[in-house]
């Protein structure tokens, strides 16, 4: 056990690493500086500037500057805020991003476990096919069109919710329902097809025979071993409201991490694109393993080696 | 002692009359056997009995009609500015069109409308959905040929080889791959774009090498899913006794993995290609409304919907033509593959 955690977390670390190598040369690809864009700068300014954030040295140097920075925890300053450190400006911006993608996934997780059992049990009757049809209706829609649509029904339309910004608690409900929709969707069809392989199991029908409830069958001995899918799933689902996130904070005006990100890649602000990188792939390869790890907890049976 | 011959019920004596040989039609009637089917025919009758599959693969034929004939034959360009037909309402008529109706001319309807610099917009949302469409069936062939092939190989090769191609499958599993997405997409335009000068690649140029480094992003993201697959089915399929004889007969690594092995999941392949597709598309209407997907004179349903965005209080209509396609298209392609998976998976029989 201590020796597989030891070894996904060293796995984990040569991902990061080689994420923060590939985003630094990708971006590099890219022709054109961060400065080129400004038109007040003059060549000899320009040159300054350059000298001033490192860019004129050869590209390996810059590398393994970066890198050292990095491993103390420094990720550099941002070119176009002057005088904010990528550091501040994730420290500032993850948070909203963060509490806007765990909302939606604790809505994801306790709506569609639920809705699964619930249509894996009365498989087949009208409410396991509502939910089927609801749930493969709602993986077909990006969450680009289900936000503008409940943007224009609730605000637009009925004025009921706010449609910018975070600054009350109504106006999470919007962006947590567009982000949340996916995930609910996807894992109520997941866990409907492995509840559906669990309740057929013997030791089913001896809960049954011994005389426990449908509530308490269900919920406690189907459910236990019917979750592993969805435990599965968690990694990739954070990593999809963490990106998906992008879309919602650029749709309701939300100062979160992905607004700062899609910005940072349009204005060529290069530390700030590595940091944000990172520092993102970094949380969702953490989350992966932390994943990896609670799996072994959860179904006992599992060895992990 | 000799007794007379007569009919006794305990004789062990045989009615010769039972012993005629059958006339053709008993023969006939006696075979039990089916005709023989084979993988295909076996695999489609069950799809044609599946009446959602059929439903969503004649929409998927229908869109495929809308995206890719309907605009060959459509009056309006997708680029085409019409003067005076700003901003027109769906199946309204600029005042130089209504006049040139009052002389007697046909004038093709704009059922949805114009946009701001007066495009047709039915065009659009058709082209548009011929961009998405393309986006996902050329990624998904792409993803298709890398996955399988290298699957095929750490599958049958095992040892070193599979072990190196794991770890990199490892690796692109864990990065958040819309992170790198949006990245390699941004660098990959410049390359693109100098290689399209290249006597030779003017092709690039024609499909826009936005559109190209799409391809080239999801190729080398998404093969990881397919390579899996495959390396888990040619791992099984490698110990059957057929590979051994094909072997024995002298046949090479190359022709078993082709002729034998890949042949032999092919069912598999189909259906992870087709549940590829919508995965494709709703991966280039994400980037697309992000404003780094296709370039912008071609429209994509994605960045059609962006655009709509900006005036949704005053023409929703914009925004719900894009959406609805981009939900058929995806819906349906999503319920083919099921369907798909349900009739061709080995594993779901």
């Amino acid at each position: 056990m201590a020796k597989y955690i030891v070894k996904r977390i060293l796995f984990g670390i040569a991902t990061a690493f080689i994420v923060a190598t590939l985003t630094f040369f990708i971006m590099n690809l890219v022709p054109g500086g961060p400065f080129l864009s400004e038109k007040a700068v003059t060549p000899a300014a320009q040159e300054a500037l350059e000298a001033k954030y490192g860019l004129d040295k050869p590209l390996f140097q810059q590398y393994l500057t970066y890198m050292n920075d990095l491993l103390h925890g420094d990720l550099g300053d941002s070119l176009k805020k002057r005088g904010f450190t990528v550091n501040r400006i994730i420290e500032t911006k993850f948070p909203v991003s963060a509490k806007l993608g765990g909302i939606a996934m604790l809505v994801a997780f306790f709506l569609g476990v639920p809705l699964g059992c619930i249509a894996a049990y009365k498989r087949s009757k009208l409410v396991d096919n509502i939910i089927i049809v609801f749930s493969t209706a709602g993986i077909a829609i990006p969450s680009f069109l289900s936000s503008t649509l409940l943007m224009y029904i609730f605000s637009t339309k009925l004025g009921l919710l706010p449609s910018l910004g975070l600054s009350e608690p109504k106006s999470y409900i919007m962006p947590v329902i567009a982000l949340a929709l996916y995930p609910t969707c996807y894992i109520a069809r997941l866990m409907r097809s492995s509840m559906l392989d669990v309740i057929g199991q013997d030791y089913m029908r001896t809960a049954r025979a011994k005389g426990v409830s449908t509530f308490l069958m269900i919920f406690k001995h189907a459910l236990r071993n019917a979750i592993l899918p969805v435990v599965t799933y968690m990694g990739p689902l954070l990593a999809s409201l963490m990106t998906g996130s992008f879309i919602i904070e650029k749709i309701f005006t939300i100062p979160g991490l992905g607004h700062e990100f899609v910005g940072a890649i349009t204005s060529r602000d290069y530390p700030l694109i590595m940091g944000t990188t990172i520092f993102l792939a970094t949380f969702i390869i953490i989350m992966n393993v932390v994943v990896d790890i609670l799996y072994a907890f959860i179904d006992p049976r599992i060895k992990l080696k | 002692m000799m007794e007379e011959k007569k009919k006794n019920i305990l004789s062990m004596q045989l009615n010769v009359d039972d012993f005629v040989p059958a006339s053709p039609d008993e023969k006939e009637s006696l075979v039990v056997m089916r005709e023989s089917v084979n993988f295909w025919q076996d695999g489609f009758r069950r799809l044609r009995r599946n009446k959602i599959a059929m439903t969503a693969l004649v929409v998927v034929i229908i869109m495929l009609i809308l995206a890719f004939i309907v605009p060959m034959f459509y009056p309006y360009g997708y680029e085409q500015q019409i003067k005076g037909a700003e901003r027109l309402a769906p199946m309204q008529y600029s005042e130089g069109e209504l006049e040139a109706i009052a002389n007697g001319e046909s004038v093709f309807p704009h059922i949805l409308g114009t946009d701001q610099n007066g495009r047709d917009y039915c065009i659009r949302v058709l082209v548009g959905a011929r961009v998405s469409m393309t986006v996902g069936i050329v990624a998904s062939a792409l993803i298709l040929l890398i996955g399988a092939t290298i699957g095929a190989v750490a599958g049958f090769f095992g040892g070193m080889v599979d072990m190196i191609i794991m770890r990199i499958v490892d690796i692109l599993y864990t990065v958040p791959d819309v992170l790198i997405i949006i990245l390699l997409a941004q660098a990959l335009q410049y390359p693109l774009q100098t290689l399209a000068q290249v006597p030779g690649f003017s092709w690039i140029t024609a499909m826009g090498p936005n559109m190209m480094s799409m391809f080239v992003v999801f190729a080398l993201l998404y093969w990881v899913g397919m390579a899996r697959i495959v390396r888990g089915q040619i791992m099984v399929l490698k110990q059957n006794e057929y590979v051994t004889a094909a072997k024995a007969l002298g046949a090479t690594n190359g022709r078993v993995i082709k002729k034998h092995l890949i042949t032999n999941c092919i069912g598999t392949l189909i259906v992870t290609t087709t549940l590829q597709i919508p995965s494709s598309i709703f991966t280039e209407s994400f980037l697309s409304f992000l404003g780094i997907g296709v370039q912008a004179p071609m429209p994509s349903l994605g960045s059609l919907a962006s655009a709509a965005l900006n005036g949704l209080q005053t023409y929703p209509e914009k925004l719900f033509a894009p959406a609805v396609m981009i939900f058929v298209i995806i819906l349906s392609f999503n319920l083919l593959g099921d369907g798909l998976r349900d009739a061709f998976d080995p594993k779901m029989k």
